[in-house]
């Protein structure tokens, strides 16, 4: 395992879309900290970039280097080595690359301009959305053989997961509005990570007004340190399932 | 050595392999011959663990192979094309096969790597190469680690004669120190002096499995492409 995942990480550093990656991160952070004059503020503008543009690159770079690693994993199964192993460590090669790239581009900038409770949980959650949209990443990868169709459905998923949830919650909101629906919602609030990490944020900072509806009813529904817990185990949930499905499809692959 | 039952094994409605039922081994080189798309590959692929087959069941020195994975370091695998990791110089793909088989440079066959003329362009990248440089690397790879088993798919399509020649006397050399080898070729006249069984398959199915002897005792002759001709041929006639 830890020699694949050297093998694996030597080629990611070599690969120079993870540095323009961790330099884009660092000029977004920066520029936003430096236009406004309150690092709070700064804090929401990063944090609305953070949930768009991670989600993005990071589902959509590991799909395709997956896809192009076919010679790689064709060369290692012939190979005294567990299909298990070849997987996770294409696996944690891709998130811990990609964490670091976050950590050096947005994490830095946030630890300078605003190293309190929620830096650090801005920090968390971007790391957890780094490890959950490389994991949704090798399911899409996992799931198709054809390159074009892979890669089109990891930007369906990056799409459905950033925009099209939240019109279905908000369309179901209006339609049922008649009815009671904050337990429903409390539930549909775990079937997004990217609105997990919004709420996780949103309920460190306090802001109630910017939470929306299913961050309110969260905190209504759990108190803020539960809520944050949940959130964060959600989040764990979103890493761990995608992969082990993933997986599971790669050990019966014909190669 | 290598005992597999009733492997089937479908890509759609296609049936690459239909119930073949075989053992191979010990010290036996075995040729595995039919036309082109009879599933010799995928028989190769299903030993290796590549390709899972539908049913049956494959054994390696009596293990069952199904999910398992030390075996494999005893086979040394050539694929007929050979598929490295583009951005990886030739001694980087040979350093991270040492090290993945954690063999250190003492114990490792580096005879073909000299012969086949490989340590002269150790630093080229893998893209870079031509096709017959890239079988001489498979080849190189298959060999390096003292496997028990070689399993070779078209060695020698697309090497050159000389290269071609030298990899047939190191596959006569491993023969004679009783390992077991698999060869699949359409050159049949290169097989002669190689092998001593013949496997030959058609449509996914077994047609037969013999002694390279006894085959060429039935039909007479002492070439192996022309006794492979002639039971082609018989078997054309009796279809149609």
């Amino acid at each position: 395992m830890k020699k694949l995942l050297k093998y694996v990480i030597v080629d990611l550093v070599q690969n120079k879309i993870v540095l323009i990656y961790t330099a884009l991160l660092l000029v977004i952070s920066l520029s936003v900290f430096n236009l406004e004059n309150n690092a709070a503020k700064g804090m929401l503008s990063l944090l609305n970039i953070i949930l768009i543009i991670v989600p993005l690159i990071c589902i959509i770079f590991s799909t395709i280097y997956i896809y192009n690693s076919a010679e790689f994993i064709e060369l290692l199964v012939s190979q005294p080595l567990k299909r298990k192993t070849i997987w996770l460590s294409l696996f944690s090669g891709l998130s811990s690359s990609l964490s670091l790239a976050f950590f050096i581009g947005a994490g830095i900038p946030v630890l300078l301009y605003h190293a309190d409770a929620t830096g650090f949980m801005m920090i968390a959650t971007g790391l957890f959305l780094t490890i959950v949209f490389v994991s949704i990443a090798m399911l899409a990868a996992g799931l198709t053989r054809d390159k074009a169709k892979g890669i089109g459905l990891s930007i369906l998923l990056w799409l459905y997961l950033s925009l099209i949830f939240d019109a279905l919650v908000l369309f179901l909101l209006f339609q049922f509005q008649d009815y009671p629906l904050e337990k429903v919602m409390v539930i549909f609030s775990f079937l997004n990570p990217i609105n997990l990490g919004r709420i996780q944020i949103l309920l460190q900072m306090d802001i109630s007004a910017l939470m929306g509806y299913t961050g309110a009813v969260f905190r209504d529904f759990f108190g803020n340190n539960t809520g944050i817990i949940l959130s964060f185990l959600g989040l764990l949930i979103w890493i761990i399932f995608p992969l082990m499905i993933s997986l599971k499809k790669f050990k019966g692959k014909d190669l | 050595m290598i005992v597999a039952k009733n492997i089937t094994k479908k890509f759609g409605k296609l049936k690459a392999l239909d119930n073949i039922s075989v053992t191979f081994s010990k010290g036996e080189c075995i040729a595995l011959l039919g036309p082109n798309g009879c599933g010799k590959t995928t028989l190769i692929k299903s030993l290796l663990g590549m390709v899972v087959p539908d049913d049956g069941t494959i054994h390696f020195d009596s293990e069952p192979i199904a999910g398992k994975w030390k075996y494999r370091s005893r086979i040394g695998y050539m694929p007929q094309i050979g598929r490295y990791p583009e951005n990886m110089t030739i001694a980087q793909v040979i350093g991270m096969m040492k090290d993945i088989r954690k063999e250190n440079d003492k114990n490792t066959d580096e005879e073909l790597v000299k012969s086949l003329g490989l340590q002269n362009m150790m630093q080229k990248k893998m893209r870079t190469l031509s096709g017959g440089t890239t079988q001489k690397v498979s080849a190189a790879l298959a060999f390096m680690f003292h496997p028990d088993v070689l399993i070779l798919d078209e060695p020698t399509a697309g090497l050159d004669p000389l290269s071609s020649e030298r990899l047939k006397q190191k596959i006569i050399r491993e023969k004679q120190n009783g390992k077991l080898v698999l060869i699949t070729s359409h050159i049949l006249s290169e097989l002669d002096d190689l092998i001593t069984e013949v496997f030959y398959m058609q449509e996914g199915k077994l047609v037969f499995h013999k002694k390279l002897t006894a085959l060429k005792e039935e039909t007479g002759e002492i070439k192996l492409s022309k006794a492979i001709a002639k039971i082609m041929r018989e078997e054309m006639v009796e279809r149609y």
